[in-house]
C-alpha cells in the first residue's frame, strides 16, 4: 500500500488505538491507528461525520481520546493541554482575533511565549512579507477579506516555528477560484519552509491538489491511507473508489476467480473480466469500479479487442469545455458516465444503441455497496 | 452619437432622479415617524415635560416678587452696600400690608427662610406688629422698630437675591454654596454642608453596588453563555427571577433574612460561629446586599449577549497558539467582554443612582441616598426648588457618565469590528 515510501522518516505523530465517543454508545472513532511523519503533508479525508475533525481535535488537544494514546514526537499527549503541544493550527473560520490588529495576531503566539521585543517584530514582519501583507499590518481582522484573513491565519499558524500545523477546512469559506490559488500556496509554504501538515477537508480534489498522503475516513475508520494516485487507481474498497474521483459502479457476481483476475456476471446482464481487489470468492457479490476516462465508446457492429464489452444506450450528452460526459445506460445502470475528448460528444445520438469496452485491469472487483 | 446620446440622457436625468429619491425616501420615513409617534408623545407627556418642569423648578424664583412687588421693585436700583433708601422701606411696609390683607405673606416668608434662618420670624412678626402704612418719612424707623432685623444689610440681601425671576440659589445649595452678603459665591456653613457628601456617598454606594455586581455577575454570565441550552435556558429563568417579584417584596425579604433575629443570623447562631447577632441591616452592608440582589440580571444580561456573540473558537485558537488559560482569558476572552462589562456597569449604575425604597427600608440614617432627600424635600417640606436643584445636578452627572460611556464605546466600535 505504501510501496512508494523508499525511506520511511521517523514517525512524528502516532495515533495508537485511538478510540473516542461522546455519547458512551457510539464511537465517533474506532480504532484509529496512524503515523504521520515528519514533513509531510498529510490530508484527512472524509464526508461530515467520518470522524477526521474529531481526529484532528484530539491531536490539537481539545479532545480527550476516549481510549488508546496519541505521541508526538515520541511523549505521550494524551493529557498534555493543547497550549503546550506545540502545535498551530488553522481554524475553518480563521478565529483572528478581532480586538487585535493583524500584526498583534501575528505577534500572539511569541508574545505569549516571552520572545524579546525586537525579535517579534522582527519575525512579525518576515510573515507579513510572507503573506504579502506588510501594508495592511494595523488594519483589524473585520477589514479584510475572507482570503487576506486566511493567510493571517497561515501566519500566525507558522509564525512560532511549529512542530506541527493542524489545518481544519481552512479554505471551506472561499469561492473556488480563490481556494484553487490558496491551495497551491499552502503547498508552497509547506515545500519551502519543510513543515508538517495536518490537513482536514472533505474535498477530495483539494486533497488530491495538495497532499504528499491522503487517509480517507468513513465511519470512524481510516478505509485506506495512500499517496493520491495510488488512492485513485488502487481503490482498497468502494468507498474509497467512490469517493475519491468519479466512478461508475456495476452490480454483479462473482463467477471464478483467477489469482489476480476475476470472471464477474452482472446483474444487468453480460459478463466482463475485473481486476480481483477485494472479493471474497467465486459466488460472492461485488461492486465493479470503472473510471470514466478508462472507457471507450464503439460504434455497434465495429470489432473491438479485450474482454469486456457491454452494450449500451445513449441518455445524454453534456459538454464540458475541456472535455464532454456521455451519459449511457449500461446494464441496469441509467447514469454510466464516460468522459470523452470534446466535440466527440457530437456524434452521438440520444437513444442510440453503442458499446462500452474498457481493459479488465480498468475495472476493479470491488466490495459490495 | 449613441454615446453622446446617452450621457446626455444621464444628465437630464439626474436632478429629477434625485427628487424622486428624495421623494420615496421621504413617503418611508413619514411612516416610520408614524410607527414612533404613538410612543414619542407618550414619552414627551411623562418624560420630557416633568423632567423640563423639574429642571426649571430648579432655578425658578417668583414667590417673593409676587408677595412683595413693590419692595422687588425698588431694590432693583440699590446698590447693596449700605442700607437701602426711605422708599423702599416704604414700598415693603405698603407690600407687607397687602400681604397680610391677601393672606400670602407665608409664601415669601418660606421662600426667604430658606436663604436666611429666622427670616419667617422677622416677616411674620412685622407682619403682625405693622398695624398700618407708617408716616411719610419714618417707615424705616418704624420696621426697624419692629424688628431690628430690618436695620442689618443681610436682610436686605436676602430679599434681593430672593426677587428671581430666576436664580442659582438651589443649584448652588445643592452643591453646598451659597452667595454672602457681597453677593459673592462661597461654601455654605458647615451645619448646612450635607449635599456633596450625599453625592459622594451616592456615588459610593452606586460604585459599590456595580463592583458587586461585576464579580458576582460576571461568572453567572460566563456559565449561561458557555452552558448547552437546555440548562443555560433553566440556569437565565433563575437569573430573571427578581424580575418577576415586586421590588418591595425582594427588599422586605432582605429584612427577614438579615435582621438580628433574622434567618442568617439564627443559623450562624446554631452553627456556633457566633454568639452576638450580626448587624447585618440597617447598614451599609445591608443596602449593599439588598440593592446588588436587584440589580444583578442588568448586568448579567449585558455580559451575556456579548459573550455570547465570543465564538469559542477564538479560545481554541489562543490555546492552541501557546496562551495558557488565565493568558487566554485576559488576552483574548476578557477584552471582547469589555463593551458588555461597559453596558452593564453603566446600567447599573445609573439606576443605582436612583436607589430610593431599598436604601430607605433596609438602610441606616448615614446610608440614604439622593433620591431620600429629593423624596423628603417634595413631599415633607415642599422645598420643590432643592428637591429639582438635587435632581438636575444627579440627571447631569448620569448624563456626564452616559456621554464619556458613549464615546468610549463609539471609539471602540470604528476600530473593532469583526465578522466571524
Amino acid at each position: 500500500m505504501e510501496a512508494g515510501m523508499v525511506t520511511p522518516a521517523p514517525a512524528l505523530v502516532r495515533f495508537s488505538g485511538i478510540q473516542k465517543t461522546y455519547d458512551g454508545e457510539h464511537l465517533v472513532v474506532k480504532n484509529l491507528d496512524l503515523d504521520i511523519r515528519k514533513g509531510e503533508f498529510i490530508t484527512l479525508l472524509g464526508p461530515s461525520g467520518s470522524g477526521k475533525t474529531t481526529t484532528l481535535m484530539m491531536l490539537a488537544g481539545f479532545e480527550v481520546p476516549t481510549h488508546g494514546e496519541i505521541y508526538l514526537a515520541g511523549r505521550p499527549i494524551k493529557n498534555m493541554p493543547p497550549h503546550k503541544r506545540d502545535i498551530g493550527m488553522v481554524f475553518q473560520n480563521y478565529a483572528l482575533f478581532p480586538h487585535l490588529t493583524i500584526a498583534e495576531n501575528i505577534a500572539f503566539p511569541l508574545s505569549v511565549r516571552k520572545t524579546n521585543k525586537a525579535d517579534v517584530q522582527e519575525r512579525v514582519g518576515s510573515a507579513l512579507r510572507m503573506i504579502k501583507m506588510e501594508n495592511l499590518a494595523h488594519r483589524r481582522p473585520g477589514q479584510l477579506s475572507g482570503g487576506q484573513q486566511q493567510r493571517v491565519a497561515l501566519a500566525r499558524a507558522l509564525v512560532f516555528n511549529p512542530q506541527l500545523v493542524l489545518m481544519d477546512e481552512p479554505l471551506g469559506a472561499l469561492d473556488k477560484r480563490l481556494r484553487e490559488q490558496m491551495q497551491l500556496e499552502i503547498k508552497q509554504l509547506h515545500e519551502t519552509m519543510g513543515i508538517t501538515v495536518v490537513y482536514v477537508t472533505h474535498d477530495q480534489s483539494e486533497a488530491l491538489t495538495m497532499s504528499d498522503r491522503i487517509a480517507v475516513f468513513n465511519d470512524g475508520i481510516v478505509q485506506q491511507i495512500d499517496k493520491p494516485d495510488a488512492l485513485y487507481e488502487h481503490p482498497v474498497n468502494s468507498f474509497v473508489a467512490h469517493f475519491i474521483g468519479e466512478n461508475n459502479v456495476l452490480a454483479g457476481t462473482v463467477e471464478t476467480v483467477d489469482k489476480d483476475y476475476c470472471r464477474v456476471a452482472l446483474a444487468g446482464g453480460g459478463t466482463v473480466t475485473a481486476r480481483a481487489v477485494n472479493v471474497s470468492g467465486a459466488g460472492a457479490s461485488t461492486s465493479l469500479s470503472v473510471r470514466p476516462e478508462r472507457i471507450a465508446i464503439v460504434p455497434e457492429g465495429t470489432s473491438s479487442d479485450g474482454p469486456n464489452r457491454l452494450p449500451a444506450k445513449v441518455q445524454n450528452t453534456i459538454y464540458l469545455g475541456d472535455h464532454a460526459l456521455a451519459v449511457l445506460d449500461v446494464s441496469g445502470n441509467a447514469e454510466f458516465m464516460v468522459k470523452l475528448q470534446p466535440g466527440a460528444h457530437d456524434s452521438l445520438t440520444h437513444g442510440a444503441n453503442v458499446s462500452v469496452t474498457f481493459r479488465p485491469e480498468d475495472c476493479l472487483a470491488l466490495d459490495p455497496v | 452619437m449613441t454615446e453622446a446620446s446617452l450621457t446626455g440622457a444621464n444628465a437630464s436625468t439626474e436632478v429629477p432622479l434625485k427628487r424622486r429619491l428624495r421623494r420615496a425616501e421621504r413617503t418611508r420615513q413619514v411612516k416610520a415617524l408614524a410607527l414612533v409617534l404613538p410612543l414619542l408623545v407618550f414619552l414627551l407627556f411623562t418624560f420630557a415635560g416633568p423632567i423640563a418642569g423639574m429642571l426649571w423648578r430648579a432655578v425658578d424664583d417668583r414667590e417673593v416678587r409676587q408677595v412683595l412687588p413693590q419692595t422687588v421693585a425698588a431694590l432693583a436700583s440699590w446698590d447693596g452696600k449700605d442700607l437701602p433708601d426711605e422708599e423702599t422701606f416704604a414700598a415693603l411696609a405698603s407690600d407687607i400690608l397687602a400681604a397680610r390683607t391677601s393672606g400670602t405673606i407665608a409664601i415669601a416668608a418660606k421662600r426667604l427662610n430658606y436663604a436666611l434662618n429666622g427670616f419667617r420670624t422677622i416677616l411674620t412678626s412685622t407682619a403682625r406688629n405693622l398695624k398700618a402704612a407708617p408716616e411719610r418719612g419714618t417707615a424705616k424707623e418704624t420696621l426697624g422698630k419692629i424688628n431690628p432685623a430690618w436695620r442689618e444689610r443681610a436682610t436686605w440681601t436676602t430679599i434681593r437675591d430672593a426677587s428671581g425671576p430666576v436664580t442659582g440659589f438651589y443649584l448652588l445649595a445643592a452643591l453646598d454654596l451659597v452667595r454672602n452678603v457681597d453677593g459673592a459665591i462661597v461654601a455654605a456653613p458647615p451645619d448646612q454642608a450635607i449635599y456633596r457628601s450625599l453625592f459622594t456617598r451616592t456615588f459610593i454606594i452606586s460604585l459599590s453596588v456595580t463592583a458587586l455586581c461585576l464579580i458576582l455577575g460576571f461568572p453567572v454570565a460566563y456559565l449561561l453563555a458557555t452552558l448547552p441550552p437546555g440548562r443555560s435556558n433553566l440556569l437565565m429563568i433563575f437569573v430573571l427571577l427578581p424580575f418577576w417579584t415586586s421590588l418591595l417584596v425582594r427588599t422586605c425579604a432582605w429584612i427577614v433574612l438579615l435582621q438580628s433575629k433574622g434567618v442568617v443570623n439564627d443559623s450562624l447562631h446554631w452553627l456556633g460561629i457566633i454568639d452576638e447577632p450580626l448587624r447585618l441591616i440597617y447598614n451599609r452592608f445591608g443596602v449593599c446586599v439588598a440593592m446588588t440582589h436587584v440589580l444583578l440580571p442588568f448586568m448579567i444580561l449585558p455580559l451575556y449577549s456579548s459573550m455570547k456573540a465570543i465564538s469559542p473558537a477564538y479560545m481554541r485558537a489562543a490555546a492552541s497558539l501557546g496562551a495558557p488559560p488565565v493568558t487566554a482569558f485576559l488576552r483574548i476572552y476578557l477584552p471582547q467582554t469589555l463593551p458588555g462589562i461597559g453596558a452593564g456597569s453603566l446600567l447599573v449604575f445609573i439606576l443605582a443612582l436612583g436607589y430610593y425604597i431599598t436604601p430607605a427600608l433596609v438602610g441606616g440614617a448615614a446610608d440614604q441616598m439622593i433620591s431620600y432627600f429629593i423624596a423628603l424635600y417634595t413631599t415633607e417640606t415642599a422645598n420643590w426648588g432643592l428637591a429639582s436643584a438635587l435632581g438636575a445636578v444627579l440627571l447631569l452627572a448620569t448624563l456626564l457618565l452616559a456621554l464619556v460611556y458613549g464615546k468610549l464605546v463609539q471609539g471602540q466600535q470604528v476600530t473593532g469590528g469583526m465578522k466571524n
